[in-house]
């Protein structure tokens, strides 16, 4: 094991899953649907910078070099030491949102990645979007389980990370995490069908979660 | 030779060794089961979480007022961040998030100073107050009342309630004898979590006839009056030997605590079929949330330490009566 596997799970030990637990919470549903080993994708929804550390917290530590949240080379790779950190110590595997005429596909890193083994972190709405609210899911998901139809993934419903950060916000307020893991799915042969199984899956999650809002009024 | 801090009394040490005894035959009962193939996953969570729930409370009370008035805030700023992150609050409000938990500090100064006045008033009136304004300052008036009104509820229960229990360490030490705050507030807690066990074993054993049933399905009548009485009979027995009350007025505290427990527990329970959550979180295996376990809790401290203050101790809890 490399000096930064050492160092990095070393601070997820003893600082960030700290932090998780006692600054935050963790309200965590059916912790034993979490994948086990490799090759796995998991796949969340997304409000908040908050949502991968706190994925990356529900993990074994000694899971950490296999964990690969995957994130836009144009947002997280502009240089210098934020780029270093994205890449080496949270362990992003970047990937180009544009794709031009004539590239390869630029999800050939994730077909790499499964290759190897590791487990994949996506959001498949693509960005964060706006506070504590789910918008549609890009079907670039379909693609990766197309290439891996025995690989589980495994939908995760978030709550109240886009509370304690939302977009835009510098200041994280403590609030409780919830996380609720899904039922494994796998590709079912037809990217339609695929999607409409993590729409409900996720919606599924969603009922699970508190509600956050007052029963609707009648009058 | 000088301790850094006090030697827990005779007293405190007689009900720490005998509740330890208590949940080490429950365990042993539980392996018992298990070799004979009985004993669920859940009871083997909520036991292994009660080790840890009665040493995390034991430890910094064999320390100290300080120690534990350290440990009670964290279990505030525990309490209030569950329930602040269960209930549909504005995303405009984060700022009266931090201020919400600024008050635990605040109020913790406050009770080290031994500053009783001050600490009587300062959530109930002044974060009311300072809070409700600095709601106004961002001027968002759509669901203005909800919204402080959550604050207010999380403020006063997870927050305030919860202070009696911490104060109990910094009332006037001889009051009690030999036997010290320390075991006074493990009276509390003993008598307060008795009360939700017997409950919920007696409804268990005999529970028939619902008591609440759109707020609480599972409470009993057979549950609500057999831990009364298991609780009541506690009280006036062990209240006089941990704590200054004496014999006739321990039936006091015998006939008012376990109804307060209860009342507690179900108006918690209300609150979270409210919302449609059936645990606050998953903090604590087998129990739910840090809130789950402490609702009675909230309900018992101040009354407990209204009617203690009352009967056996001085104006403003200086002195002895």
């Amino acid at each position: 094991m490399s000096v930064l596997q050492i160092f990095r799970k070393t601070i997820m030990a003893v600082v960030c899953k700290p932090i998780a637990h006692f600054w935050f919470g963790l309200n965590l549903l059916h912790k034993e649907r979490l994948p086990e080993n490799g090759p796995a994708i998991i796949i969340a929804n997304h409000n908040s910078h908050l949502d991968t550390f706190l994925l990356l917290t529900l993990f074994k530590t000694n899971l950490l070099h296999r964990l690969k949240p995957v994130a836009a080379a144009d947002y997280f790779l502009k240089g210098g030491f934020s780029s270093w950190v994205s890449l080496r110590l949270i362990g992003i595997l970047p990937v180009t949102r544009e794709r031009k005429r004539g590239e390869s596909d630029p999800l050939q890193a994730c077909y790499r990645a499964l290759e190897r083994g590791d487990i994949l972190i996506i959001f498949p709405e693509g960005s964060r979007g706006a506070p504590e609210e789910m918008s549609n899911f890009k079907t670039g998901i379909a693609r990766i389980a197309r290439q891996f139809p025995e690989v589980p993934v495994i939908p995760i419903y978030l709550q109240n990370a886009g509370r304690a950060l939302p977009k835009g916000k510098r200041v994280p307020v403590p609030f409780v995490f919830t996380a609720i893991i899904g039922e494994a799915l796998t590709y079912p042969g037809d990217r339609a069908e695929f999607m409409e199984q993590i729409r409900s899956a996720m919606a599924a999650l969603k009922e699970e979660a508190p509600q956050l809002k007052w029963p609707e009024q009648e009058s | 030779m000088s301790f850094p801090f006090s030697l827990p009394s005779n007293t405190s040490l007689t009900a720490i060794v005998l509740i330890y005894g208590l949940l080490g035959l429950a365990s042993l009962i539980y392996l018992f089961q298990k070799q004979r193939g009985g004993g669920s996953d859940e009871l083997a969570a909520r036991l292994g979480s009660w080790w840890v729930i009665i040493t995390l409370m034991i430890v910094p009370l064999m320390l100290g007022a300080l120690p534990f008035l350290l440990i009670m805030s964290f279990i505030s700023f525990v309490a209030l961040k569950e329930f602040l992150s269960i209930t549909p609050g504005r995303m405009e409000d984060r700022p009266i998030v931090v201020a919400a938990y600024l008050t635990i500090p605040l109020q913790a100064f406050f009770i080290w100073l031994h500053a009783y006045g001050i600490f009587l008033i300062l959530v109930p009136v002044y974060a009311f107050l300072v809070l409700a304004y600095l709601m106004t300052t961002y001027g968002k008036v759509e669901r203005f009342l909800p919204s402080i009104g959550i604050f207010h509820w999380a403020l006063m229960t997870t927050v305030y309630n919860l202070g009696y229990v911490s104060y109990i360490m910094f009332l006037p030490g001889g009051c009690n004898g030999t036997a010290g705050n320390a075991a006074i507030v493990l009276f509390l807690l003993i008598a307060t979590q008795l009360n939700d066990v017997a409950q919920y074993v007696w409804g268990k054993s005999f529970g028939k006839r619902k008591i609440l049933p759109s707020v609480s399905p599972n409470k009993t009548w057979e549950g609500f009056i057999g831990g009364w009485a298991t609780t009541a009979l506690f009280i006036a027995i062990v209240g006089p030997m941990m704590t200054p009350m004496q014999f006739p007025e321990s039936l006091l505290f015998a006939a008012l605590m376990p109804l307060v427990g209860f009342i507690g527990d179900v108006t918690m329970s209300a609150i979270k079929r409210d919302l449609g959550v059936k645990d606050t979180s998953s903090l604590i295996p087998g129990h739910g949330g840090a809130l789950d376990r402490l609702d009675s809790l909230t309900f018992t401290a101040p009354l407990f330490f209204h009617l203690l203050v009352f009967t056996s101790y001085g104006p403003f809890a200086m002195s002895c009566s």
